[in-house]
């Protein structure tokens, strides 16, 4: 059948107006650093799991921001916590420390 | 009446020229189109990025201006060269026979309405950088209830080619990020967000500014270029974006939209540059035959230039520039007794 753009599913944009944040300020409270991301993506490009799967440290941190916390933890199941981003990040983000927060309140808020 | 050099223009370039050619002993006359001196200054309430209030600086250039003569509520009606010097007829009726000419006109300030798809004059609560300059002085947006959700469109008129201006402003994202700062402070409840293609934090102090940003005032920074805006039934404003570090559309509904005109050349000058011959180069400014060496220079004999009539400036290089451009103006002087 011709594909015509339309389809069931809902909307893949971000609609800030009604973004929820609260995980990312949770987060925030916890690791303030998180801001300081100016999105290089040398963590992403480090880390040895984005080879084989979809994680990302740098897209996670940024769809957390925007609310889109579902889809900011599937980017990081593949993630082993072997810390290279942590040594990689330029501006001396605690990535590893953030991820295991995050996973804490995973667990605790989205399961 | 008789000079060593014409100045044109009383901005921050022509100021502080004024006050250099004076020490060097020589005589300057210096011309300015508006009724006060200080140009762009006079429009800005604190400068990037200490918050230096800009008033404070302009005294400072206004209050030294050496011996030279400064002409306000003055421009040049016709200009021609004799004998190797400028003749200069002033709309104010003086005429001035000067040895060398200086150009410190500055720029303009891209005008936000032509790029229509973000609403300036359309909506009311589209502004630009420079109105909101003005809301800084008078210490209150008027009209409007304390904004919730303000936005910043970085290079609206730059890096644009249908806008004529493929170049970079060099100065709005800083501003950008400096005027984000001050909105915070004025209405600590209300969210920001700045949409921004890069961010171009290359000066001393501009990154740390940028990080403060980020952490001390939570601005929320979204790469992606604005590309239209739209007006709800409540006067608010509807932006679309794509978000494009994540490759997604966004939408934000916002109740002020702050756009950051850049820098292009003054067409106010192209009386001037026609009668004197000034090359300019393709981006519209004056063009610099020798720019690592001596960024002074035109492409006439005798005619000078400083400051952002040659593109884009900080307002330190703009100074320095001043100053280097004097001591050019100074070694041509001698050369010629
Ligand atoms: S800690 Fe996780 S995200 Fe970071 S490099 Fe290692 S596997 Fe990748
Ligand atoms: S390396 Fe650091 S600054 Fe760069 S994207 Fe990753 S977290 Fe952000
Ligand atoms: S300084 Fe920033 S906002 Fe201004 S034109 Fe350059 S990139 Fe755009």
């Amino acid at each position: 059948m011709a594909d015509f753009g339309y389809g069931l599913t809902p909307g893949k944009g971000i609609n800030l107006d009604d973004c929820n944040s609260d995980l990312f300020q949770k987060i925030v409270e916890r690791s303030p650093d998180i801001l300081k991301c100016i999105a290089c993506g040398s963590c992403t490009s480090t880390c040895s799991g984005s080879i084989f799967s979809r994680v990302s440290f740098r897209r996670s941190i940024l769809l957390l921001e925007r609310g889109e916390n579902r889809e900011a933890l599937n980017t990081l199941k593949g993630c082993m916590l072997c810390g290279k981003c942590f040594i990689i990040c330029p501006r001396g983000i605690n990535t590893r420390d953030i991820i295991l927060t995050v996973n804490q309140y995973y667990k605790k808020e989205l399961l | 009446m008789i000079a060593d050099v014409l100045i044109i223009g009383g901005g921050p370039a022509g100021l502080e020229s004024a006050a250099c050619i004076s020490e060097f002993g020589h005589k300057a006359v210096l011309i300015e189109r508006e009724s006060q001196l200080g140009g762009h200054l006079l429009k800005w309430d604190r400068l990037f990025p200490d918050s230096i209030p800009s008033s404070q600086f302009c005294e400072r250039l206004t209050g030294n201006t050496g011996n030279s003569k400064v002409i306000t509520n003055s421009n040049i009606l016709s200009i021609k060269r004799d004998n190797g010097r400028f003749i200069s007829k002033l709309t104010t009726g003086e005429s001035v026979e000067s040895k060398t000419l200086l150009m410190t006109t500055g720029f303009a300030l891209f005008a936000a309405e032509k790029k229509q798809e973000y609403g300036y004059n359309l909506y009311n609560r589209v502004i630009t950088n420079s109105d909101l300059e003005d809301i800084f002085k008078k210490g209150t947006v008027t009209g409007t209830e304390k904004p919730a959700k303000i936005g910043f469109v970085h290079c609206v008129g730059s890096r644009d080619e249908k806008a004529c201006n493929r170049n970079c402003s060099k100065v709005c994202c800083v501003t950008a990020v400096k005027q984000a700062i001050e909105l915070k402070e004025m209405f600590p409840e209300s969210e920001i967000f700045c949409f921004y293609m890069d961010l171009r934090m290359f000066g001393r102090g501009y990154e740390d500014l940028y990080l403060e940003a980020q952490t001390k005032y939570g601005i929320r920074f979204i790469r992606g270029r604005v590309s239209e805006v739209s007006e709800d039934i409540n006067g608010n404003l509807i932006i679309k974006a794509e978000d494009t570090l994540i490759s997604k559309p966004v939408r934000i509904t916002l109740n002020l939209l702050v756009l950051m005109t850049g820098i292009i050349p003054d067409q106010d000058n192209s009386n001037l540059i026609q009668q004197l011959g000034v090359k300019l180069a393709d981006d519209g400014f004056v063009y610099s035959p020798d720019p690592l060496y001596g960024s002074g220079k035109t492409n006439i004999d005798g005619l000078f230039v400083a400051g952002s009539v040659t593109g884009p400036k900080t307002l330190p290089e703009v100074i320095n520039e001043a100053r280097s451009t004097s001591l050019e103006i100074h070694n041509y002087l001698i050369s010629k007794d």
